[in-house]
């Protein structure tokens, strides 16, 4: 009895899924637990195991494809089942448009008999030879093999306006057809489907003559406004931008293709989840100077004798950990009737990835030593290049630091890492002259900026975590003697 | 030149062509006695007698195939229809007939006649008496179709007609007969079957138009001027074979172009000057073509329904407007 695979809902936030890659194909055999593809969801890419052994029937989701959570991805059963009903409306769309081509041929064979008409009266050998229709892509049952809108549209017009109807007949053909069968008189009517039928789509929108004229004269229609009907280029346009243009002897800068690129699920997370936070979240900022001498030559001691290497960004986190179980307000989330005060303290780390950003967990920071701190971050940032963090690890945080130092940047500002109630923005350690007992000396400053949601933690508890912060990494031992060393 | 009523430019052509050629005749309800019932074959009778001035019984299928008959055998005879919406009678003699006598027998006989008389609306004649023809049967290889505008264009053409060795649709309107307009006389003035004239120059957007339309777009073509718009006027005055080239040149001229037609709008002379325009002269096109047609409605008799139902210069002007991308 063959079976349709859905997609899963793979994490809580998760609505569709891009199918990544297929690990089988049609026809192949399958066993119970199979890897048989990746899904990109909006936080990984997970993997998708079949719970039945099988034969692979029918892929019905592309690589690349998004696919909604419960659309079909795959069909598997014993070979040569009939699945038709499994598939159901989904897959047979293109052959309802088919169905209503009945006088399709007789629309194509207009086309052909098209040099005919001038002919006249006399002119007997005029018809004849139209049945044969519209080439391969034509099937006299199925109608349009090719099933879609392009050369179909005219003929799926007539035939829906010759009927009388008005639906039925999908998109812009529908619209067109009825103002076929309806109007003619009504010029405003006409006019009316046409302007619908162009208004979708970003192209350049440009009469024939338009786009003669600028083909002729070299002109981008890009660079030209349209004044017709939808922006439509019309002929008046080409000529006044005939008249502002430049002189054709100056050389024409490059012409680039612009791209569309597909937003990732990954971003559009990223867009939803900080878009609602900046928008929603009152934030605010406070900035804090701090000196790195000690932590740095700290740091060196501890690589001296430490397995791992300890960098800056894990004394930080250390630090904040330790900062954070003092100062509970900024470890906390707005629920709207309550805050909630996290008992324990999670760091997400912002890792930059190729097409965007993940957000690591680093559970229980606090009770962890810094050597375990910094394995951890380093395993979990390479889990996330590689997309292959699993949900878990990802979420939970009660606080975020994102840090740019590495790239140079003095201090930014972040946006909350919702439901967090603060995030840590890190810029980079300066080398800069600093004034110790009236003389110039060098020092090492590190500013960050610590971004909070306004709705629970006030200006004042900011400064005062930021204070212990501060305090913490100018005196690194300090994080030693805390508590869960 | 000599200033003629449309029906007495058609009987004109028709009494040369008689008194030219002794095989043609013409036939008919009340054609004899009664002069024609919009006296176009007035004193034809008197001048040719009943052996070549018929009158019928109200038969239209009977004497449309005597017509077709004669024709056959070596005649050419005029068949007057008191108009065309009772020619649908003699439908089967035209259409299964007459178009393809010559086409079935290879070529071995023609059939060389004429089918005359009124078409289209002549204003409150209710929905059985008002239709166009001409896209219908224009439709059928094999037939001519000619529908022509002022009276110097219905005699070179009748004449024409009555020559061609094959079946002819010559459709005129009631409503014209009593025009009256300058019609040439040179002897023996002929124009050919399938040229267009231009009956106005303009720059800014090509009108096609037939029979009536034409002079509704004259009348647009004014108001349109008022505002800097110059109409070029195109009458096919043959609608089938249909003079393109004529029509392309001049729409490659002016970039756009408005179809004016007297029927309904499905499948319409229109709806083919259309196609054929966007077809071989896409490149040269700024806005979509247009036309102005009746709606997809049947005649109303009702005046204020019926004014809102035939096209008038108000419809061809917004057309205008909209190819040439104003107001």
């Amino acid at each position: 009895m063959a079976h349709k695979i859905e997609m899963p809902k793979l994490s809580d936030t998760m609505e569709e899924g891009v199918i990544v890659k297929w690990n089988v194909q049609e026809g192949d055999r399958v066993e119970a637990g199979d890897i048989i593809a990746e899904v990109e969801t909006d936080k990984a890419t997970m993997e998708v195991e079949a719970f039945d052994p099988g034969t692979v029937l029918k892929i019905v989701a592309k690589e690349g494809d998004a696919v909604p959570l419960g659309g079909i991805i795959v069909v598997i059963g014993e070979e040569g089942e009939n699945i038709d009903g499994l598939l159901g409306d989904g897959a047979d769309s293109g052959g309802a448009g088919g169905a209503s081509t009945g006088s399709g041929g007789s629309g194509n064979a207009v086309d052909v008999t098209g040099p005919g008409v001038g002919g006249g009266g006399t002119d007997v050998a005029g018809g004849g030879t139209g049945v044969a229709g519209g080439a391969e892509e034509f099937d006299p049952i199925l109608g349009d093999l090719q099933g879609g809108a392009g050369a179909q549209a005219s003929t799926r017009g007539t035939a829906a306006s010759a009927a009388g109807a008005t639906n039925g007949v999908s998109g812009a053909t529908g619209v067109g057809g009825a103002a076929m069968g309806g109007g003619g008189n009504g010029v405003a009517a006409t006019a009316g489907a046409l302007a619908t039928a162009a208004a979708s789509g970003a192209r350049v929108k440009a009469s024939p003559l338009a786009r003669s004229m600028a083909r002729e004269r070299g002109i981008d229609l890009a660079t030209v406004r349209g004044s017709g009907p939808d922006g439509r280029i019309v002929k008046a346009d080409i000529e006044s931008a005939r008249a502002g243009a430049p002189a054709p002897q100056v050389a024409q800068p490059v012409q680039r293709a612009t791209e569309d690129i597909r937003v990732s699920q990954m971003r559009k997370v990223i867009a939803k989840r900080l878009s609602e936070s900046k928008f929603t979240n009152p934030h605010f900022y406070e900035t804090v100077d701090i000196d790195m001498e000690h932590a740095t030559s700290t740091r060196a001691q501890l690589n001296e004798i430490s397995d791992v290497k300890i960098s800056f960004n894990d004394m930080i986190v250390k630090a904040c950990a330790t900062a954070l179980r003092k100062h509970p307000y900024v470890n906390s989330s707005w629920l709207g009737d309550t805050i909630r005060m996290h008992g324990d303290v999670h760091i997400a780390v912002a890792v930059a990835v190729p097409d965007g950003l993940m957000t690591p967990v680093i559970r229980h920071a606090d009770q962890k030593p810094l050597s375990q701190l910094s394995k951890e971050t380093r395993e979990l940032a390479g889990l996330a290049r590689d997309k292959r963090l699993q949900p878990d690890q990802m979420e939970g945080s009660t606080f975020t630091i994102s840090n740019l130092g590495m790239f140079g940047i003095e201090e930014f500002t972040a946006i909350i890492n919702p439901p967090n109630a603060a995030i840590l923005a890190v810029g980079a350690i300066r080398d800069v002259p600093v004034v110790k007992n009236g003389q110039v000396v060098p020092g090492k400053r590190m500013k960050v900026t610590l971004s909070s949601d306004h709705r629970i933690v006030d200006g004042a508890k900011a400064a005062e975590f930021l204070s212990t912060l501060r305090n913490l990494l100018q005196n690194p031992l300090l994080m030693f003697l805390s508590e869960g060393v | 030149m000599a200033t003629l009523q449309f029906r007495e430019a058609i009987l004109a052509g028709i009494d040369e062509e008689m008194a030219r050629d002794e095989r043609v005749f013409i036939m008919g309800e009340e054609v004899a006695e009664y002069n024609g019932a919009y006296k176009v074959t007035e004193g034809l009778l008197e001048k040719y007698g009943f052996k070549r001035v018929i009158d019928t019984p109200i038969s239209e299928l009977g004497f449309a195939g005597i017509g077709v008959g004669a024709a056959m055998n070596g005649l050419r005879p005029i068949v007057e229809f008191m108009t065309f919406n009772f020619a649908v009678l003699a439908a089967d003699q035209i259409i299964n007939h007459a178009s393809k006598a010559r086409y079935m027998l290879g070529g071995q006989l023609s059939c060389p006649v004429v089918f005359r008389g009124p078409n289209a609306s002549a204003g409150q004649l209710g929905a059985t008496h008002s239709v166009a023809y001409d896209s219908m049967y224009a439709h059928f290889p094999g037939l001519t179709v000619i529908y022509p505008s002022e009276p110097d264009d219905a005699k070179g053409l009748i004449k024409s007609a009555i020559r061609s060795e094959d079946p002819v649709l010559f459709m005129e309107s009631e409503q014209m007969y009593g025009m009256k307009g300058e019609v040439s006389d040179a002897e023996d003035y002929i124009i050919p079957i399938g040229k267009a004239k231009v009956k106005r120059q303009g720059d800014d957007v090509t009108v096609v138009a037939t029979g009536k339309m034409v002079h509704v777009v004259k009348q647009a073509a004014v108001e349109l001027a008022k505002n800097g718009v110059e109409v070029e006027l195109i009458d096919p005055m043959t609608i089938k074979p249909l003079d393109m080239e004529t029509i392309l040149t001049s729409v490659k001229k002016t970039n756009r172009c408005v179809v004016v037609d007297e029927a309904h709008p499905f499948g319409g002379v229109a709806a083919e000057v259309g196609f054929l325009i966007q077809r071989e002269a896409f490149d040269y096109l700024d806005a979509p073509v247009q036309r102005v047609t009746l709606p997809d409605v049947n005649a109303p008799f009702s005046k204020k329904l019926f004014d809102l139902w035939f096209p008038d210069a108000k419809q061809v002007v917004e057309a205008v407007n909209a190819v040439t991308y104003r107001g």
